[in-house]
């Protein structure tokens, strides 16, 4: 098996705009992308990957150019795009550089923001459908795993998704840190607007207990309310309702202060102390600044959360240069198992296992039969050394036959494994664990 | 005996080297070794006492160094069995050096063997001693989650984000541990009082004197008092819990050590 049979060729946001994307992007029924794949000449094996950010095929084929124009046309078959600019949109790797451009995509290095976990999950999805639909074999099954494997090992191992890099991811980690669980917890949004919606969306996805909206149109919090299951109150209830919330999210367009904190130190004592957080994000502030010095009031604007991401994507960065290292390493890992899986390697391999079997055997025999005349000690050899020949014969022609190049790699699959002949690699388990 | 306790002494050493490598690293062998270690030692620590106890043939609760040296064992078991119920993370960052820190006073107090002076001689020395070290062990928890807090809402507070931020565990599991340590430790420093009191009415005649040692751990019960009191009522949390609870450590801490280095006072033979 040559390295250079395994491609993936595509489209993803660092190549093509969003409006060639929508073109090509698929939905609907998996499978028949998924066969027309198969149907290209010299096409082996394939998986189709098809996300927002990314439409792309990874396949291995005996004679990777001809499948690649095949590919190619099938992916902009429904566009109309011409040949010309369907190449310079799409990327293609081939062999060393089509490992390492799956393991990125996996463990999240190559998208849009980087350390972001969904890919992860929807690349094994991807994997599933085409295994489903009988489109992976050996080499593919083994690289895809491995792929999981390295993504799980980057997650491990760095803090590459750890870090908030967006505002309202950022607000979410930080009402984390002050009130541990979010379940239960009360979020009130003041005013609306989309960066506040997107923070009250995280808050939910976290579980927080309740939405309340206030809004200086009565009729906008309804409707807003009615989105987020909650309920909509007049701004001027405002100070009332700080009793019951925990997390308050503001974004009005008032041109001064809303809250100060005259109006709400009465009301941390009717809350006994229980921890406020309060996140202002209108410009100008909503806010009064000097909230933050209440005890067990945290507050942070705009400027503050913006700073917490810059923080967080310098981190970032440091971590992906370690990860970046891991992807090294593995894609070598999945080389050198590549090298093996071909003929004459699991010949010898084979040869040499055997072979040191017998060679143990014989030693183990002549301890015991220490007063054994030297000839009959070569009678013995040979016969051991005969049977061992016969053994592994016909398992050998069966390797050698002449057959189509998807079978050959299934048969050497079940050879290795039939004979345990990968068992010194270790990388082996890694990708059992994630099945 | 003492090189079974330097033994001891190099555990809990051992312990606070791979917390704190935990702590820095983030890794996660190194927590797994401080756990061992940890319990490694609070083992040997055990039998240590043990075996004192049948050395002296008498509760081995009569000098500093095995005042300290209980104290610390109390600390160990404490944090372990917390550590059991729910998770605070890197607590162990925290705990292991103060524990460290006691074994080595313990270390360098006098190990010697003493008869136990017939003031001492009572059915009331195992009871009261145990429980007001233990106290102290729970105390000195609730101390190191307080430090820990502190230095949490610092880093929310400034939004500066430093060393501490993604290593601490969120302020309201800070606070919940203060809680919970003095909801453990201060009915066992009433019941320390209480029986000191009565042992005292056996011994001398009178329930409370007013002996420096006494007058001390009265106000370190109406400062731990306080907090719990307050958090009922006007919920006082978070920070003032904290700085409380190290005000409240510091007063213990008095108790055992400065009252009888410093004062005196009848229960000064405990040196």
């Amino acid at each position: 098996m040559s390295v250079d049979s395994i491609v993936v060729l595509g489209v993803n946001h660092k190549t093509a705009p969003v409006a060639i994307r929508e073109q090509l992007a698929f939905s609907g029924d998996i499978q028949i992308p998924l066969r027309k794949l198969m149907g290209i000449p010299h096409c082996v094996e394939c998986c189709f990957l098809s996300t927002c950010n990314r439409v792309e095929v990874i396949f291995t084929s005996s004679r990777p150019d001809d499948a690649i124009r095949g590919v190619r046309g099938f992916l902009f078959e429904n566009s109309s795009i011409s040949e010309e600019e369907a190449i310079h949109y799409t990327f293609l790797h081939q062999g060393q550089e089509a490992i390492i451009h799956l393991f990125r995509v996996a463990s999240s290095l190559d998208s849009m923001i980087v350390g972001e976990p969904q890919i992860l999950g929807q690349l094994k999805d991807a994997f599933r459908d085409a295994s489903e639909g009988h489109a992976t074999g050996a080499i593919l099954n083994r690289l895809m795993h491995k792929s999981f494997s390295v993504a799980k090992r980057i997650r491990t191992e760095t803090n590459i998704g750890s870090s908030a890099v967006s505002i309202s991811y950022a607000a979410v980690e930080l009402a984390k840190k002050i009130f541990g669980e979010l379940k239960g917890k009360k979020v009130m949004l003041v005013g609306a607007g989309e960066m506040a919606e997107l923070a009250a969306e995280h808050l939910i996805n976290q579980g927080v207990g309740g939405v309340v909206v206030a809004n200086r149109t009565l009729d906008r919090a309804v409707k807003l309310a009615r989105r987020f299951n909650g309920s909509a109150v007049a701004l001027t209830e405002l100070v009332e309702q700080l009793e019951g919330v925990d997390i308050l999210i503001s974004s009005t367009g008032a041109p001064g202060l809303i809250l100060t904190r005259d109006d709400v130190k009465p009301v941390m004592r009717q809350r006994k102390n229980k921890p406020l957080f309060l996140i202002d994000i209108a410009v100008p502030r909503d806010l009064d600044p000097e909230l933050n010095k209440l005890d067990n009031v945290y507050l942070y604007d705009i400027d503050d959360l913006t700073s917490v991401v810059e923080g967080n994507k310098a981190e970032r960065d440091k971590e992906a240069g370690k990860a970046e290292r891991i992807v090294a390493e593995e894609t070598l890992k999945f080389l050198q198992w590549l090298e093996s899986m071909q003929v004459s390697p699991t010949i010898i391999a084979l040869r040499q296992k055997v072979e040191a079997l017998r060679d143990r055997e014989l030693a183990r025999t002549f301890l015991q039969l220490k007063e054994l005349p030297e000839k009959e000690k070569r009678s013995v050899e040979i016969l051991a050394a005969s049977l061992v020949n016969k053994l592994i014969h016909d398992p050998m022609l069966f390797l050698k036959a002449e057959c189509p190049p998807e079978e050959k790699q299934q048969r050497l699959a079940l050879f290795r494994q039939m004979f345990g002949l990968d068992q010194h690699l270790p990388s082996r388990k890694d990708s059992d664990e994630t099945r | 005996m003492s090189a079974f306790f330097l033994l001891i002494l190099i555990g809990y050493l051992l312990a606070t080297s791979a917390s704190v490598a935990h702590f820095i690293t983030q890794e996660k062998n190194a927590q797994q070794a401080a756990r061992a270690l940890l319990i490694g030692a609070g083992v040997l620590h055990t039998v240590y006492f043990v075996w004192r106890y049948f050395a002296a043939g008498h509760t081995p609760l009569t000098n500093n160094h095995e005042a300290v040296s209980f104290f610390a064992l109390a600390m160990t078991w404490g944090f372990l069995s917390f550590r059991w119920r729910y998770q605070v993370k890197n607590f162990g960052a925290f705990v292991t050096p103060l524990l460290t820190g006691l074994m080595l006073v313990a270390f360098f107090s006098s190990q010697k063997i003493h008869d136990l002076p017939p003031a001492l001689q009572s059915k009331w020395l195992p009871v009261h001693a145990s429980m007001a070290l233990m106290a102290n062990g729970f105390l000195a928890l609730a101390f190191c989650g307080g430090l820990m807090y502190l230095i949490q809402e610092k880093e929310i507070k400034k939004k500066r984000f430093g060393l501490f931020y993604s290593r601490l565990p969120s302020l309201d599991a800070l606070d919940n541990l203060n809680h919970h340590c003095l909801s453990i430790g201060f009915p066992l420093l009433t019941m320390g009082i209480i029986t000191g009191s009565l042992w005292a009415k056996q011994a001398w005649g009178a329930y409370w004197q007013w002996d420096p040692k006494e007058t001390w751990s009265l106000i370190t019960w109406f400062i731990y008092a306080a907090i719990l009191h307050q958090r009922l009522t006007v919920g006082w949390r978070g920070k003032r819990a904290a700085i409380m609870t190290i005000i409240g450590f510091s007063a213990a801490l008095f108790t055992l050590w400065g009252v009888t280095f410093l004062l005196g006072g009848i229960h000064s033979y405990v040196g």
